[in-house]
């Protein structure tokens, strides 16, 4: 009677944790499509008035109430675009380091230091961004690009104008650095998880550190490699506060990097809380919804082909 | 063989070891580069911010330009703001986490939570604030730390699944089946045996997430806003640290971008700390 009274208690009790445990996760999924319906219904009237070709417009005025994104895209691809070709190969050669170079006992504070990079909130990296490596910038590095590469012919144009310090090139730059440790550490445990025989194989047979890596390592862990890029990339898109420090908040479009541009997340940032008017905000929310896209798209790729990898490796911190 | 053969092969062995030696050094410096921005930055900030931080930073509330202040609301604030966010987001995150590990394990639910969540890992926080911004504030008419802490609950939550996931996983089967070798029904095994074997861990996990809250300043500019007075009303919008930063760098004044940059200081010192301290606590069991 005990025992029997015992184990329907103990029935009822698991059920009710199941439910717990599950509608938790529940609400998890709840929170994802509550932010795209809000995000719908909030940009609704702007999608009706100016449908796809806020994609291509370029002109962005509350006065008028006319608005296109097509500026902040091209600033948010554009600095995107930076950070990648910086970060990319910086973190494909500080996981080579990590990985086959750096003696065992300096792995571990090293790539914590790296990885301490990723916890600097990104408010700093803006005013660092702004008042400290915008004038070093202006003062060294853009008068230089100027000079010579702004001459240059096919690629001059990138380089050309006034070395102000701030603009898409810094804000790529600071994005770049800010990718790095998320792109880093994810190569380092990709490059880790390719299996020690392959890589003694190569040795073996006489190759040199860089033909291993090269060679072997890098085509072995290639999925896992450009997972990693992906979560970089959908960072780098979605950042906020350094960019909105650096960019310049200009609404046009330069084919020069050196000049002032927007960003999706820099313009919600500075617009949003001062917007005036059911179109103007209708019209951020777009330019939300689209971010939201973007990202998902970049970091469902990512999730994709990081995902063979978590089967075989544990947890890392 | 004769002796051109050997000679182009001596050239071909050098060539491939100046490629190699040339290929470690760029990889050294790579290595250098990313320690060279983080060292810069912390320079930066201990040189800018260590003036800044004087007791009145940590007495006297935020001032009107010109005058002597210092962050106290601010820094309540953030702390408000924090704490709320860790005690909205930790039980849903653990329970979450608890379903992906061990009640859900293999259902679809979970399979689509677990892909979702570790998007919205990396969502940019700034559309938690709209989302917020457009579903609390916009209906309560006015800005509010609830607003806020709500935000920065959403960005916690994440982390804590991902962890406390991570973490249950690692406990050993055979402890679960030990314990239900001896009886135990599934919520005893869980909550008795694994969030005991995890705890460790699963605490790690709030550590990590209330580092990442601390200095997150997007999704509090759409909702707690920021507030020129001392408060404590949730209700109303509520002066924090990221966000009193981010107004008083871009400001003109001298006096307001010296606070700026003790906050920044203390915000940064206080995110590494608990990043370390999660670490520490992490390796000490494992």
């Amino acid at each position: 009677m005990i025992i029997k009274y015992y184990n329907l208690r103990h029935r009822y009790l698991d059920l009710l944790f199941r439910g717990i445990t599950k509608l938790s996760a529940i609400i998890v999924l709840g929170i994802l499509i509550a932010i795209i319906v809000v995000l719908f219904s909030g940009a609704f009237l702007a999608i009706q008035k100016f449908g796809l070709g806020f994609l291509t417009s370029s002109e962005w005025n509350p006065v008028t109430e006319k608005f296109g994104a097509l500026v902040p895209i091209f600033g948010t691809l554009a600095t995107s675009a930076i950070a990648m070709l910086i970060g990319v190969p910086i973190s494909f050669g500080i996981a080579l380091f990590l990985t086959e170079l750096s003696p065992p006992w300096l792995r571990l504070p090293l790539g914590t230091a790296i990885e301490m990079l990723a916890a600097v909130p990104s408010i700093i990296f803006g005013m660092w961004g702004l008042f400290i490596f915008a004038p070093v910038f202006a003062d060294t590095v853009e008068p230089w690009l100027i000079d010579n590469i702004g001459a240059v012919p096919l690629i001059g144009f990138l380089f050309q104008g006034a070395p102000m310090g701030i603009g898409i090139l810094t804000a790529g730059l600071i994005l770049g650095i800010m990718v790095i440790p998320f792109i880093a550490s994810i190569m380092r445990d990709v490059f880790n998880a390719v299996p020690s025989t392959l890589r003694e194989s190569a040795y073996a047979v006489g190759a040199t550190t860089w033909e291993v890596v090269w060679h072997v390592v890098l085509p072995y862990a290639r999925v896992g490699v450009i997972g990693g890029i992906m979560l970089g990339l959908g960072r780098a898109l979605g950042e906020t506060m350094a960019v909105t420090f650096v960019i310049g908040n200009a609404q046009r479009i330069n084919t020069s990097l050196l000049m002032p541009g927007n960003s999706i997340a820099s313009a919600l940032a500075n617009e949003f809380t001062e917007a005036i008017g059911d179109t103007y905000i209708s019209s951020l929310l777009y330019v939300g919804l689209l971010l939201f896209a973007i990202t998902f798209v970049v970091l469902a790729i990512s999730r994709i082909l990081l995902m063979h990898l978590e089967k075989r490796e544990g947890i890392k911190i | 063989m004769n002796d051109p053969d050997i000679a182009k092969k001596k050239r071909l062995y050098a060539r491939r070891r100046f490629i190699n030696r040339i290929n470690l050094i760029i990889s050294m410096l790579a290595m250098g580069f990313g320690l060279f921005w983080l060292g810069w930055i912390l320079f930066t900030l201990l040189s800018k911010g260590l003036p800044a931080m004087t007791i009145g930073m940590f007495t006297q509330t935020t001032p009107p330009p010109g005058e002597d202040g210092g962050l106290l609301n601010a820094i309540a604030g953030s702390l408000m703001l924090t704490t709320v966010a860790t005690l909205i987001g930790t039980p849903l995150g653990i329970l979450a986490g608890a379903y992906l590990a061990e009640t859900g394990k293999y259902s679809w639910i979970a399979v689509v939570t677990r892909f979702i969540n570790d998007i919205l890992l990396s969502a940019p926080s700034i559309l938690i604030g709209l989302f917020i911004y457009a579903l609390v504030v916009e209906q309560a008419g006015h800005f509010s730390g609830w607003a806020g802490a709500l935000a920065l609950s959403l960005v916690a939550i994440p982390v804590i699944i991902r962890t406390t996931e991570d973490m249950m996983r690692m406990v050993p089967d055979s402890m679960r089946e030990a314990a239900a070798a001896l009886g135990a029904p599934q919520w005893k095994i869980t909550v008795k045996i694994v969030f005991r074997a995890a705890r460790i861990g699963i605490l790690t996990g709030v550590l990590l997430a209330v580092a990442r809250i601390s200095g997150e300043t997007a999704p509090l500019l759409f909702t707690a806003l920021n507030n020129q007075f001392w408060s404590l009303d949730m209700n109303g919008a509520m002066a924090n640290l990221p966000v009193v930063i981010f107004q008083y760098a871009m400001s003109p004044y001298d006096d307001w971008q010296r606070l700026a940059w003790g906050g920044a200081l203390l915000i940064t010192s206080g995110v590494l700390g608990l990043n370390i301290l999660a670490r520490i606590a992490f390796r000490k069991t494992h």
